[in-house]
């Protein structure tokens, strides 16, 4: 039943259900209606009008992969944020020195990322 | 008949059936009109005259080429990886849809006894549930880009990646003050703490001048824009950021990836990708509205009280739609590095800065003068750090026409 704390799942399973499976029917209807005339030129990748040189799997900068490790860090703080902010009210002045404190050391991260120059992209 | 059939499914079943797809159609319709919105207001800013052939003003117009993308051939590159090309339009657009789940419309209406919300489930950690749609809405774009086998769209999904991941940060934390004043996840009592005006809130215990100046305004809405404007400058421009709109479009850049991720997408999966992006608008506006400017709230006049709220309601979703587009009629596009330079080194310390300003105004053990101070010296910080420009970009000379003229003619 779609009320209490439960129901309000259910909820949402329902409207998932329901956009999934709405936007995959429209993607079959489609495909009932419209033309398909493949030509081995109409399947290559677009490479801006020459023929793909190579596979398209090309290897990609590394510096993207220390911007996905730092997003892990402060994505894991964000997490141990919120529940803080919910309770803080009650905890009072405790709360709020040991969150300087953890944030502190976080921003020490940063900050240390900032001086190796992980941060600057040229 | 149906009085039984109501029996045996459960009225609260159908009455969420019903929500559901009362949502799905309503964003569908709102979509198209907002896209043709979208048109019309770039043309209008760039002396054109926009769409204006199918139906009265054009309205037509979207309705005319989504039929035409239903109808379009839909080939997929023999490079492509076949099942990630087929799930990622999915993947992009579902996750807009569902982050619609948690933003209250309006306020309530009574059918029969029955007490039914305008707003499809109050969860208890909705404000967490939005960020993770919106984080579950970057594998439509990461995998579009990776499945194409295509080297433009590979470049454009790695790069909207690092993009989406890094304002996402942005994003959460400038909600966190949000959370830390209502004191609650749920959209429902978040609205609910923005009403009334800014007479009726204590601040720092009820500093007697505060209190005064309070009473002045004391006509004026309690929307957390006036307590929380910094938050709201961190969520506006990381929002932007995250459904990849000028001037944060990388991912998609025109003139440097051809049109990025969705390069090798064609008919009405392309479309699928449109639509997501342009729901995604409208889901960030939504949210901006629910937890910066009331929600629902506004005056009631009349009879019929349950329809003001959502005319309220779609008046500031509209006026979020219009600053978008403004903002992409108005601002040249980042370049990559000034992009990374603004979400890790401005927003993401500004967010930090202010979610400690927040918490020291609401801390009650400590004595209010301290706190007004480290609350005073901690918004100086903020405003000081989010006003300054980047250092290094003094090191780079505005080309000027002697300049030009000193490069030498020949052998480049």
């Amino acid at each position: 039943m779609p009320e209490g704390y439960f129901g309000q799942y259910v909820t949402i399973g329902i409207f998932a259900i329901v956009g999934t499976v709405l936007v995959a029917a429209t993607l079959q209807l489609s495909r009932l209606v419209r033309p398909n005339h493949p030509t081995t030129a109409k399947l290559t990748t677009y490479e801006s009008g020459i023929d793909p040189i190579g596979h398209g799997w090309s290897q990609s900068n590394v510096r993207y992969y220390i911007f996905a490790l730092l997003f892990v860090v402060f994505d894991v703080e964000a997490v141990f944020l919120f529940p803080w902010a919910i309770v803080f009210e009650e905890l009072g002045t405790a709360a709020f020195v040991e969150m300087v404190i953890f944030i502190g050391i976080l921003a020490l991260a940063l900050l240390y990322a900032v001086k190796k120059r992980v941060l600057e992209w040229l | 008949m149906i009085g039984n059939v109501i029996d045996w499914i459960g009225a609260p079943v159908i009455i969420a059936a019903v929500k559901v797809v009362i949502v799905f159609l309503v964003l569908l319709v709102v979509t198209m009109l907002v896209i043709w919105f979208e048109r019309r207001v770039l043309a209008f800013m760039q002396s054109r005259h926009g769409p204006n052939r199918h139906g009265p003003f054009g309205l037509g117009q979207t309705l005319a080429d989504g039929i035409k993308l239903f109808f379009k051939e839909d080939f997929r590159p023999k490079n492509a990886d076949r099942w990630a090309y087929a799930i990622a339009p999915v993947a992009a657009m579902v996750p807009s849809f569902l982050a619609f789940a948690v933003i209250p419309i309006g306020d309530h209406i009574t059918i029969g006894d029955r007490r039914v919300d305008f707003l499809v489930s109050d969860l208890n950690i909705g404000l967490l549930y939005f960020l993770a749609m919106g984080s579950i809405g970057v594998y439509g774009v990461v995998l579009a880009g990776w499945a194409s086998g295509s080297k433009y769209p590979l470049l454009g999904g790695v790069r909207s990646t690092a993009q989406l991941i890094s304002y996402e940060i942005a994003l959460g934390l400038s909600l966190v003050p949000i959370v830390l004043v209502t004191g609650s996840l749920s959209t429902k009592t978040i609205v609910a703490a923005q009403a009334g005006t800014i007479g009726d809130v204590t601040v720092f215990d009820g500093i007697p001048l505060l209190q005064q100046v309070q009473g002045l305004f004391s006509f004026v809405p309690n929307w957390y824009i006036w307590s929380q404007w910094p938050a709201f400058l961190i969520f506006l421009i990381a929002g932007i950021a995250e459904t990849n709109r000028a001037p944060f479009d990388l991912p998609e850049a025109e003139t440097e990836l051809v049109a990025g991720f969705h390069t090798e997408y064609s008919g009405i999966r392309f479309a699928m990708f449109f639509l997501g992006e342009y729901i995604h608008v409208v889901a960030i506006s939504a949210m901006a509205v629910t937890l910066f400017f009331g929600g629902w709230h506004g005056p009631v006049f009349g009879v019929v009280e349950w329809l003001w709220p959502l005319v309220w309601f779609t008046l500031k979703v509209l006026f979020f739609v219009y600053l978008f587009v403004w903002v992409r009629a108005t601002l040249p596009r980042f370049r990559y590095d000034r992009l990374m330079w603004l979400g890790w080194k401005r927003l993401i310390p500004g967010a930090l800065i202010w979610i400690l300003a927040t918490a020291i105004v609401n801390t009650q053990g400590i004595h209010r003068n301290i706190r007004l101070g480290v609350f005073g010296l901690l918004f100086l910080a903020v405003v000081v750090w989010m006003w300054r420009g980047d250092p290094r970009l003094g090191l780079i000379k505005p080309v000027t026409r002697s300049r030009v003229r000193e490069v030498p003619s020949g052998n480049l």
